[in-house]
């Protein structure tokens, strides 16, 4: 994997960061390096991760201060340039509240934080995050979340469906997110968030290995 | 000096299940009459402005950029000078 060079971004709170870090560095054998939000530059990195946590203690909004950190101006920059970008939980509310992707994600509709493994349908698997799925094939990956029901006006949500915008949805919704969403890409398709963990079912060890080909499908891609 | 008081709270269209939650409990105390419950979140902000017009752009500038997300949230503001305010 010696074309991967994978920037795990680093908030205060993040707390899914060595999960992801493991990932890149132990089982795909990439070049992976922790960024700090407070760095001015990405440096060489193809591929941002950023992962779960509460970034900034969740205050105001969940992922609303993260997006002040300097080098999230850097990550604006690299996806715009058609950098690859990967929001993983607390990940995909930054780049929401950034706008990178359209929506937020509001208070579970239960009011519980939820924290078990559920299975997800690959909506699509002509993405650079899915080519390793079979089309609706259905997986198991953990989730953990309190803020994870995604929401868009109507016509966000046409879009998105006509764009073929939706990556994963949940099998039986966990969390009242609207058409059972549970990971979107943006119109470019270099940009996904999605509240799922596959970086915790990566591994035979995780007695779980689903997660795994969503890294192996999107780090293939950059070749 | 000026003050902001802000309230921000999540669109009427969207579902508020802590208020319903709240609601719900209210019910069982007995508070039949109340139809409706919405929690939402209040910021007070000191603004050294020069003028109330100046501390009101301001304010719905801070709304717009950070306070609020305006896909999920309303808000509203009222600004008074310091010592004004009754």
């Amino acid at each position: 994997m010696d074309h991967v060079k994978a920037g795990i971004v680093v908030f205060p709170g993040s707390n899914c960061d060595h999960d992801v870090y493991n990932v890149f560095k132990n089982t795909l054998k990439a070049d992976t390096k922790f960024l700090w939000h407070k760095d001015t530059s990405i440096g060489d990195r193809n591929i941002i991760i950023l992962p779960g946590g509460f970034s900034y203690g969740d205050y105001l909004r969940c992922g609303a201060i993260a997006k002040f950190s300097p080098l999230m101006n850097e990550v604006i920059k690299f996806a715009g340039n058609g950098g690859v970008v990967i929001g993983i939980c607390n990940g995909f509310q930054v780049l929401c509240e950034t706008g990178l992707l359209p929506g937020a994600l509001l208070r579970n509709v239960n009011l519980k934080f939820v924290c078990k493994t559920v299975t997800l349908k690959v909506e699509n698997n002509k993405s650079i995050f899915t080519g390793e799925y079979g089309i609706k094939e259905e997986i198991r990956i953990p989730i953990a979340h309190g803020e994870g029901n995604y929401f868009c006006d109507e016509n966000t949500l046409t879009d998105l469906i006509s764009n073929n915008q939706i990556i994963f949805t949940y099998i039986n919704n966990p969390n009242g997110s609207i058409a059972n969403i549970a990971g979107i890409q943006n119109v470019k398709r270099n940009v996904l968030g999605l509240m799922p963990h596959p970086e915790r079912a990566s591994e035979e060890l995780l007695g779980n290995t689903d997660g795994y080909r969503f890294f192996k499908s999107v780090t293939e891609s950059l070749l | 000096m000026y003050t902001s008081k802000i309230n921000i709270k999540i669109r009427d269209t969207i579902l508020d299940p802590q208020g319903k939650a709240v609601e719900h409990s209210l019910k069982s105390l007995g508070f039949n009459s109340v139809v409706d419950t919405r929690i939402g979140k209040y910021i007070e902000l000191k603004i050294d402005a020069r003028s109330e017009e100046d501390a009101k752009k301001i304010t719905e500038e801070t709304c717009r950029k950070l306070l609020a997300n305006p896909v999920m949230e309303d808000y509203e503001y009222s600004v008074s000078k310091d010592g004004e305010d009754k």
